[in-house]
C-alpha cells in the first residue's frame, strides 16, 4: 500500500517530467503558480496519476488543491478508499 | 481578492498579448454584409470565425418569418415560461426539433450554453456520476459545477479510459451520465461515438451528445454525429444550439425519455431566464425547414471545408486531425498566434483566436469555421491571404506560398496587399443570400 510520502515522491517525479527549467519541486510547490503549467495541463497531469495509482480522481476532490502536498493527500485518500 | 486585484490578474494574464494588437473581446464589426462578409475597421473582411455553417443568418425565408413574428407577437416574451407562460410558438418549435430528430420530446432553452447547463445539471444530481470528455466545452464544465453529481473526466476521445472509469463505478448506486460532443470546437475532431456507445451499453450508463457544431453539418439529414455514426438509438439525450447551423440563438435538449420533461420543473437555467423571443423562434423553425429542403448546403459546406483544409495543408500549416467545418491552424506559441491573427485581420480575413488555458493540450490556435455560403472566390482569397501572411511571418516555407500563387490561373491572383480589401469581397448581398439558401428563391 502506497504511503503519503511515497505518493508525494511519485507526484514530484512525474510532475518534474512536465516542468521546464530548473525548478526544484517540493511539497510546498504551488502546482499552477510555480510550475508554469496552466490549469487544463494540471488536470491532464491528473490522468497520469490515475494510471499510476489505478484510481479515478473526481474533479471535486482536487478543486481546492494548490500545493504538491495537498495533491498527494487527495490522491492518497482516494487510494485508501479504493483499497 | 479585491476587484483591483482581479483586474491586475487579468492584465497580467492577457495585457502583453493585447498590447500586440487588438483585444479579441472588444472587436467591433462596423457592418455585417452577409453570412460570410463584414466591414471591420473600415475594411471588407471575409468571415472565417462565425460558426455560420449553412449561412442561415441571411436566409430570406428565415428573415421574413422573423419579421412577421415580430409584427404578430412583439419583440419579446419579457420573462420565463414558468412565470410569463408558454407561447404556442415555443411548443411548435419544440415539436419541430423533436420531429427533426425523430424523438419524443424536446425542451428549448434560451441559449446553447443554457441548454447544457440546464440539461446536465438537472439530469445528474446528488449521488449520480457525470463522465465528461476532457476537451468538453466550457458550458459542460459549468454545468458540472451547477450539478451536485460527482464529476469524472475521461481522456479526450478515449473510450478505453471511459470504460476503466465506469468499471470502477460498478456496483455503486446512482445514474452514470456520459457527456461527449459531436465535433469538438477547437480542433474540429469528431468523437468515436460508436465505441463510446458500446461502452455505454456495456456499463448501463446514459449517453448525452452535444451536437452544437455537428447539427446541420454531419449525417445524411443533418442530425449530427449520432446519425452519421448510426448510434441515434444509443444516444439518450442530444443537446444542441440554434446559434450555429440554425443561424439564430437558443438551445435544446431532445430525447425519447419522457423524463426529460422534468427539466421544466427543476432546471434552473430553463426556469429562471427569459424565454426565446418570437422572432428567434420563427427564424429557428424556418431554418430547420430550409436545412431539410436544401441538403446541397451540407454538400457545399464540405466541398468548401475540404478545399480550405487541403489548401492550408499544402501551404505547410499544421492543422487539426481531420477535414471538418472547423479548421484549426496550430501555431508555436501564444504570441505568434496573436500576431498572426492580427495580421490576417489587417489583410481582410477574420478568424477566431484560441490560446491556453481555453485550448486542449496548451495549444495556440487560429480557428476557422467554414460556411456553405462561402464562395469559391472567398475560399481562394482566404487561402491566398493565409499564404502571403504566413510566408511573411515565416510560419510556412516561402516556396510553398509561391507555389500556390503559380498554381493559380493567370488573372485569378487575388493577393491583397497593404491591408486592403479582398478584390472579390464586394459580392452583392442578394447573390450571397441565394448561395446561402442553396437555391435562388423569389
Amino acid at each position: 500500500m502506497a504511503t503519503l510520502d511515497s505518493v508525494q515522491n511519485d507526484i514530484i517525479r512525474l510532475l518534474g517530467e512536465k516542468v521546464e527549467g530548473d525548478l526544484t519541486l517540493t511539497a510546498d510547490t504551488n502546482i499552477v503558480a510555480d510550475t508554469g503549467l496552466d490549469s487544463v495541463s494540471v488536470m491532464d497531469f491528473v490522468f497520469e496519476l490515475e494510471d499510476e495509482f489505478g484510481i479515478t480522481v473526481p474533479l471535486d476532490r482536487i478543486s481546492d488543491v494548490k500545493t504538491v502536498r495537498q495533491l498527494a493527500e487527495a490522491i492518497h485518500g482516494l487510494i485508501l478508499e479504493s483499497a | 481578492m479585491s476587484i483591483e486585484d482581479k483586474v491586475m490578474a487579468v492584465e497580467k494574464a492577457f495585457g502583453a498579448l493585447k498590447a500586440l494588437g487588438r483585444d479579441p473581446t472588444r472587436l467591433e464589426f462596423d457592418e455585417v454584409i452577409s453570412p460570410t462578409e463584414a466591414v471591420l475597421e473600415g475594411r471588407r473582411t471575409i468571415l472565417l470565425g462565425t460558426n455560420n455553417y449553412l449561412g442561415m443568418t441571411f436566409d430570406e425565408a428565415c428573415v421574413s418569418e422573423a419579421k412577421a413574428a415580430i409584427d404578430q407577437f412583439g419583440t419579446g416574451t419579457t420573462g420565463s415560461r414558468i412565470a410569463n407562460g408558454t407561447y404556442g410558438m415555443h411548443k411548435a418549435l419544440e415539436r419541430r426539433v423533436a420531429d427533426f430528430y425523430g424523438k419524443k420530446c424536446a425542451v428549448v432553452f434560451s441559449t446553447g450554453y443554457a441548454a447544457n447547463l440546464g440539461s446536465i445539471s438537472a439530469l445528474a444530481q446528488q449521488g449520480d456520476y457525470l463522465l465528461i470528455d476532457a476537451d468538453s466545452h466550457a458550458s459542460i464544465y459549468d454545468a458540472c459545477k451547477l450539478s451536485s453529481a460527482e464529476v469524472i473526466r475521461f481522456r479526450h476521445n478515449d473510450p478505453e479510459d471511459l470504460a476503466r472509469k465506469l468499471a470502477r463505478l460498478q456496483g455503486k448506486p446512482g445514474d452514470k451520465l456520459i457527456v461527449t460532443e459531436g465535433i469538438y470546437s477547437m480542433l474540429g475532431d469528431t468523437a468515436p461515438l460508436a465505441e463510446i456507445a458500446a461502452v455505454k451499453r456495456e456499463y448501463g450508463a446514459y449517453l448525452m451528445v452535444d451536437e452544437a457544431h455537428s447539427l446541420g453539418t454531419l449525417g445524411a439529414r443533418g442530425r449530427g454525429l449520432c446519425e452519421q455514426a448510426d448510434v441515434e438509438a444509443d444516444c439518450d439525450f442530444i443537446v444542441g444550439t440554434f446559434s450555429k447551423s440554425i443561424g439564430t440563438v437558443g438551445g435544446f435538449c431532445v430525447s425519447d425519455h419522457e423524463g426529460v420533461e422534468i427539466l421544466r420543473s427543476i432546471s434552473r437555467p430553463y426556469m429562471f431566464t427569459a424565454s426565446l423571443p418570437p422572432a428567434v423562434i420563427a427564424a429557428a423553425r424556418q431554418s430547420f425547414d430550409q436545412m431539410e429542403a436544401n441538403p446541397q448546403l451540407r454538400e457545399q459546406l464540405w466541398r468548401n471545408a475540404r478545399t480550405f483544409y487541403d489548401g492550408l495543408e499544402a501551404l505547410g500549416f499544421v492543422l487539426g486531425p481531420e477535414v471538418s467545418p472547423v479548421v484549426a491552424v496550430k501555431l508555436p506559441g501564444k504570441e505568434l498566434a496573436v500576431r498572426f491573427w492580427n495580421a490576417l485581420i489587417e489583410a481582410g480575413v477574420y478568424t477566431n483566436i484560441a490560446i491556453p488555458p481555453s485550448t486542449p493540450g496548451a495549444l495556440s490556435l487560429l480557428r476557422s469555421s467554414i460556411s456553405a455560403a462561402h464562395s469559391r472566390e472567398q475560399i481562394a482569397d482566404a487561402l491566398d491571404i493565409f499564404a502571403r501572411v504566413g510566408a511573411e511571418m515565416n510560419l510556412i516555407p516561402a516556396n510553398k506560398a509561391d507555389r500556390r500563387r503559380l498554381a493559380e490561373p493567370q488573372g485569378a491572383l487575388r493577393i491583397v496587399t497593404g491591408g486592403g480589401a479582398p478584390a472579390k469581397a464586394d459580392t452583392p448581398r442578394k447573390a450571397q443570400q441565394a448561395r446561402a439558401s442553396g437555391a435562388p428563391r423569389g
